[in-house]
């Protein structure tokens, strides 16, 4: 395929056309945080997000106060049979599981173990992407080069076999399900922080506070990088929903560790497996808040993205 | 253009009233009111105005392509007789391409990027029932030849991506014209390139739609261009129709305050050196749909008050002052000359695009030589391409030369010196084109004033406060929009706050890369006039950077013009515009729209 | 084109051997070690240094490794420590399977989804585009396993419409030449065998399509979206373009190009679900394969397979690259 040299004779400023929405009039002294804010209020998504992860976070904050029982408590032990798991009654509101713990209290601890680890795991990947991605970012040249190769490598493996393969090394503790989940999403922090920071830095006002002769250091830690930030931020929020899922998944192929009546939403679906025909509602619950909280989380980044977004046309 | 071949009475099109509304998040919003002209068959008839003066807007109308957020919800468009508003989508679709043809604005994105460029004529021959298959092949590459683009055959058989934006462009109007329309809308069809591309594309069109007797519908901010290409002239601002009539009748007796303003603010030869700091309202124009025949634009003078040397500020400002700063001790020895430039060449390397090919240079800057006289202009002209923006960054020592010398009051620039580096910042400033571009989005406009202050800074808190308040006062701008950021301000009042920053620490020199370039007119000219007047006051020398001669004629003392990286005409900028020594300087001055017109007021 | 090809596979080599030095020492970290894996927590260090005498695991490191490079470029995988059966012996056994169910996972997905998505653009902010918008929020948001979970117990147990396990009936008898059983009943003639196959896909590859399903059709709405208001849409209406022929040529060939990028990166979601919804389904794939393995710590196996992932991975989006330059000119030229 040849191409022509083309593109010589353009390149000119495009000329501002068409008809501009007329500015909101409530924009008035805002900043870019104040307007997202602003417009994540309007938005009934955000405001669906924001309600379920608050429930969720109050539930597991609340969670010695709320549940009926203490959390592995096995309260109705005496009335499990082999062939029989007895629903919901006055004492057990959602009944009990195989081995007699009280199901909405296993439910109500099981939120403090998940979110837990979506939370502590994102942190920890948003922490290490973002310094790998800063680095890269900041310094260029083979820093850059040798950081988005290792970036690249574990890229190359899909996100659940390498969470695996952390997890394995490490044990199979929570702690280590944290760390495997967060190291998951280093390679996804680092090269988003990055490619973030490389489309700014040929921005305008940048060149404009280099000629300012402002030191390379201050450059970028207070023109490029606040300004590189919001898609990491909507990346995050979005990132924990696929914490609390992984979480459960990892924990789904046995590597949470734990005791059998430990409360956590994914060894109890793992559980529940085996109780399918007996009582499906024993996979039904904790099913159930995997998937809202990760859809609270997900809504809320969403519309996050949204509000942040320049381009977004406002509908 | 020929004159009005008017065949009757007839208008081909009619716009009665018409009003646009847009149903945005805010409400409804009206873009366009009460708009009404008439077009005759093969005439040629241009709608000016601003940037969302409505002109777009009521184009889209006639079409049938309003944003799907838009209505025609009041007046009447006849087209040939048929009524057009509340037919449905139903009757402007029947009308598009086969009567009513379109050239758009960017040619970077309105051709469809995965199909080759004679199939995208193709099939706008088949669906208005025209030709098909060979037969229609065939023509469109004969629709190519005859826009002007050499070796249809073989170019009607590439993509876009592989097309120049004046061939682009060149398709375009073979697209617009391919079902001989009798009305062609074209909307600032040349507006994204340069001027000599810009010049032969407009004499193209004006051939063709002559010789097919089409009507045309002219789109442009550039009211040059209007005249010299139009039969008749509408005026809009701000949604409405503010005047109507025969081109040179507008241009000699405008009668509306803001034709007339639009007309003093455009630049052009018969401009001149703007000598005399005068100053010029506010950017955001009055309402002078309100004021009509009013004379706002002498109204405000804010007292401009020169603040000189040793006034208790932070630093030592005014002229004097500024250049003392620069090297403590020999002020009286300072060369005449602020910037020297010596055989100055910027080399790049290009990769290559296969994985063994060796990369090639590509000379950006070649050889360049020049020098600034201290409080004086010069101004580099070229069009895109020509290594003009990389003089700037080289001047800004933001890209090191390859080769020669940059020798700035003496002192050669990109030393290792690391004080040496810190003064050189601070006397020497940039200002960009694009205002929306050049101010981080994340300060308030009183910190990004105050930004330079702080890092050079010995100044306390409130010694900068007044500092900032001052350089407010400087560029006209009221002190309430300190605590805003800048997407809440306007484009004019954007490049006001980067003129500020720029003056902050009082810099000798300031390097403007096509600092007006992105502005209305009008706003434009404000800008021009605030420079023009900062210079006067503070004894600033100016690297000004631009591909508009007609704005470079009224700033600059000096004119350097560029073509593929090397001055081929340098002269004070009198001799440059009047008797010019090169064939390509003349060129870029005959590409001027509206030359060869002289508009009433302008000068 | 052929240079793009040849290039991305250059590239492939550095980034395979960077992976196989880091999957070489990792699995080296690994707890305990392959031989306590094997003999239990309470093996007596004489049976614990024969285990890795016999595997080679008492060498210097360096030696392992360029061993096990050697052995890797001949295709030899070493011997599974659990099994003993050579490791490619059990991917080739298993791996049709897994093809089989990402595969019809991910027809699933595209054929669902991308005319999901693009009649939801069409019919923007309307109940029918709400709809694809909150399923495919539920698509993302659904475990995959649980979702395994739903359709097994409400069509399998409850309803028993589909086979809740396996990837055919245990009394069909059957041959199967290449290990894709729907594809064997084909090629035997044995139509029922084939049938039955395919219902044993059904519901595991509708679970593990879903997450792919939704993302696809997410993509393809908000593609189709942006194209519709792009510039050159509006120039070919105005030339006069026809409804069909301004989808087909304008509208949809342009927005398919962030698809084709789109479903490339499905093939690594669809690798990690597969893990899950083989075990739930008991679908003798390579993915439950790998879990048992990953509790043997399977040496071997586990160094095999995530190297093939990463192949396989590589592959699908040279594959999508590929693609890509058939549907977009300006890449043909890279």
């Amino acid at each position: 395929m040849t191409t022509e040299p083309a593109a010589q004779d353009v390149v000119r400023q495009t000329v501002p056309r068409g008809p501009r929405t007329p500015r909101e009039p409530d924009d008035a002294g805002a900043s870019l945080w104040r307007v997202a804010a602003r417009r994540l209020r309007r938005n009934p998504g955000a405001i669906v997000g924001a309600v379920i992860v608050l429930l969720f976070v109050l539930v597991a904050l609340l969670a010695p106060v709320l549940a009926p029982y203490g959390a592995g408590a096995l309260p109705g032990r005496a009335e499990i049979r082999p062939t029989v798991i007895p629903g919901p009654s006055d004492a057990f509101p959602l009944g009990l599981d195989r081995y007699g713990a009280d199901l909405l209290s296993q439910l109500i601890w099981g939120a403090r173990a998940s979110l837990l680890i979506g939370i502590l795991s994102t942190v920890l990947g948003l922490l290490g992407g973002a310094l790998l991605g800063l680095l890269a970012g900041a310094f260029g040249g083979w820093v850059d080069t040798v950081t988005m190769r290792l970036v690249d490598l574990m890229l190359s493996v899909p996100s659940l076999l390498l969470a695996v393969s952390v997890a394995a090394v490490i044990g199979q503790t929570p702690s280590a399900i944290i760390i495997a989940i967060g190291v998951v999403q280093v390679p996804i922090f680092a090269r988003l922080l990055r490619g973030s920071m490389l489309a700014q830095r040929d921005q305008d006002y940048v060149l404009a506070a280099s000629s300012l002769g402002l030191g390379r250091r201050t450059v970028v830690m207070s023109h490029i990088l606040p300004n590189s930030l919001s898609p990491v931020i909507v990346q995050a929020t979005l990132m924990l929903a696929t914490a609390v899922i992984e979480a459960a998944a990892l924990s789904f192929l046995g590597l949470g560790g734990g005791s059998p009546t430990s409360a956590e939403w994914g060894r109890m679906l793992t559980a529940a497996q085996n109780e399918l025909e007996v009582a499906p509602r024993l996979a039904m619950w904790p099913g159930v808040c995997i998937a809202v909280t990760a859809l609270g989380f997900t809504l809320f980044g969403e519309a996050l993205r949204e509000a942040l977004d320049p381009k977004t046309r406002k509908r | 253009m020929t004159p009005v071949v008017s065949t009757g009475a007839t208008p081909l099109l009619s716009l009665r009233d018409v009003e646009v509304t847009f149903t945005t998040e805010a409400g409804p919003a009206t873009a366009a009111r009460g708009v009404t002209f008439d077009v005759m068959p093969g005439e040629t008839v241009a709608i000016v105005g601003e940037s969302g003066s409505g002109k777009s807007t009521t184009a889209a109308a006639v079409i049938g392509l309003l944003a799907e957020n838009g209505r025609v919800t009041a007046g009447r468009i006849v087209f040939d007789g048929q009524e057009l508003v509340g037919q449905g989508t139903r009757a402007a679709a029947a009308l598009r391409g086969r009567e009513i043809g379109l050239v758009p604005q960017d040619p970077m994105s309105n051709l469809n990027p995965v199909l080759r460029v004679g199939a995208q004529i193709v099939e706008a021959l088949e669906d208005n029932g025209v030709a098909r298959g060979d037969a229609a092949r065939r023509r469109a590459v004969e629709l190519l030849e005859e826009a002007g683009l050499p070796d249809a055959a073989r170019r009607a058989q590439q993509y876009p991506h592989e097309f120049s934006g004046g061939m682009r462009q060149r398709a375009l109007i073979a697209m617009g014209l391919a079902c001989r329309p009798r009305l062609l809308i074209a909307d600032e069809p040349t507006s994204a390139l340069d001027v000599t591309v810009q010049r032969t594309i407009l004499d193209r069109l004006d051939v063709l739609t002559d010789q097919l007797g089409t009507a045309v519908l002219l789109i442009t901010h550039d009211l040059g261009l209007a005249a010299e290409r139009a039969d008749r002239i509408v005026v809009m601002y701000r949604g409405e129709v503010v005047e109507t009539g025969p081109a040179l009748e507008i241009l000699r007796t405008p009668q509306h305050e803001y034709t007339r303003r639009l007309l003093a603010a455009a630049p052009s030869l018969a401009s001149r050196r703007i000598q005399l700091a005068k100053q010029h309202g506010t950017d955001d124009v009055d309402d002078l749909l309100a004021v009509s025949g009013g004379d706002p634009g002498t109204t405000t003078t804010p007292a401009l008050s020169v603040v000189g040397a040793g006034d208790g500020t932070v630093t030592s400002s005014g002229p004097s002052g500024a250049s003392a700063a620069g090297s403590p001790g020999d002020a009286g020895g300072l060369p005449d000359h602020i910037i020297e430039v010596a055989h100055v060449s910027k080399v790049f390397p290009i990769r290559g695009k296969g994985l063994f090919s060796r990369s090639t240079d590509f000379t950006a800057v070649d050889d360049v030589s020049f020098v600034i006289p201290r409080g004086q202009t010069v101004a580099i002209v070229g069009e895109s391409g020509s290594g003009k923006s990389t003089v700037a960054r080289m001047m800004l020592d933001l890209v090191k030369p390859t080769s020669g010398e940059i020798r700035f009051n003496g002192q050669p620039v990109g030393g290792a010196d690391r004080a040496a580096e810190t003064r050189f910042r601070r006397q020497v400033q940039p200002i960009f084109q694009d205002p929306y571009a050049s101010l981080d989005p994340l300060y308030t406009i009183y910190r990004t004033i105050e930004e330079p202050l702080r890092a050079h800074g010995s100044a306390s808190a409130a010694e900068r406060r007044e500092r900032v308040h001052q350089l407010m006062d400087d560029v006209a701008l009221p002190s309430n929009l300190l605590r805003r950021y800048p997407a809440e301000l306007s484009g004019g009042q954007r490049q006001r706050v980067a003129i500020a920053r720029a003056l902050a620490l009082n810099p000798d020199l300031v390097v403007c890369d096509e600092a007006v370039s992105a502005l209305d007119v009008i706003v434009q000219s404000q800008i021009l006039h605030l420079l023009a007047d900062l210079q006067h006051r503070l004894g600033l020398s100016y690297l000004f950077i631009s591909h508009d001669l007609a704005v470079v004629r009224q700033i600059a003392d000096h004119v350097c013009v560029m073509e593929n990286g090397r001055i081929v005409e340098q002269g004070p900028a009198d001799d440059v515009f009047d008797q010019p020594q090169q064939e390509y300087t003349q060129m870029l001055i005959d590409a001027i729209p509206g030359a060869g017109l002289e508009l009433g007021l302008a000068g | 084109m052929a240079r793009l090809v040849l290039r991305r596979l250059a590239l492939l080599i550095p980034t395979l051997l960077g992976l196989s030095i880091l999957l070489f020492l990792w699995v080296r970290a690994l707890p305990g070690g392959p031989a306590t894996a094997l003999l239990g927590e309470r093996a007596t260090p004489e049976a614990v240094a024969r285990i890795n005498e016999l595997y080679g695991f008492d060498r210097p490191i360096l030696e392992q490794y360029v061993t096990w490079i050697g052995e890797l470029v001949r295709g030899n995988f070493g011997v599974s420590t659990r099994t003993g059966v050579p490791v490619m012996e059990e991917f080739l056994a298993r791996f049709p399977a897994t093809i089989e169910l990402t595969v019809v996972a991910l027809l699933i997905a595209i054929g669902v989804g991308i005319p999901l998505g693009y009649v939801a653009a069409r019919h923007q902010g309307r109940a029918l585009d709400h709809g694809t918008v909150v399923l495919s929020l539920l698509g993302v948001t659904i475990p995959v396993f649980f979702l395994a979970f739903l359709l097994k117990y409400l069509f399998a147990v409850q309803l028993g419409w589909f086979p809740s396990a396996g990837r055919i009936d245990p009394s069909m008898i059957a041959t199967h030449p290449t290990g894709f059983y729907v594809l064997d009943g084909l090629l035997t003639r044995e139509w029922d065998a084939s049938w039955d196959a395919l219902l044993h896909l059904v519901l595991p590859a509708v679970a593990l399509g879903s997450i792919p399903l939704a993302i696809i059709a997410r993509i393809t709405r908000a593609s189709v979206i942006e194209v519709q208001g792009a510039d050159y849409v509006r120039t070919a209406r105005a030339k006069g373009l026809r409804p069909p022929r301004l989808r087909r040529r304008v509208v949809i060939r342009n927005a398919m190009l962030p698809v084709a990028t789109t479903i490339g990166l499905q093939v690594g979601l669809l690798l990690s679900g597969a893990v899950l919804t083989e075990t739930v389904f008991a679908f003798n794939g390579i993915g439950s394969f790998l879990a048992e393995a990953i509790f043997a710590l399977d040496y071997a196996v586990l160094q095999g397979f995530i190297l093939f992932v990463a192949v396989v991975y590589a592959l699908a989006n040279l594959a999508v690259d590929v693609s890509y330059g058939l549907i977009d000119p300006r890449m043909r030229a890279r």
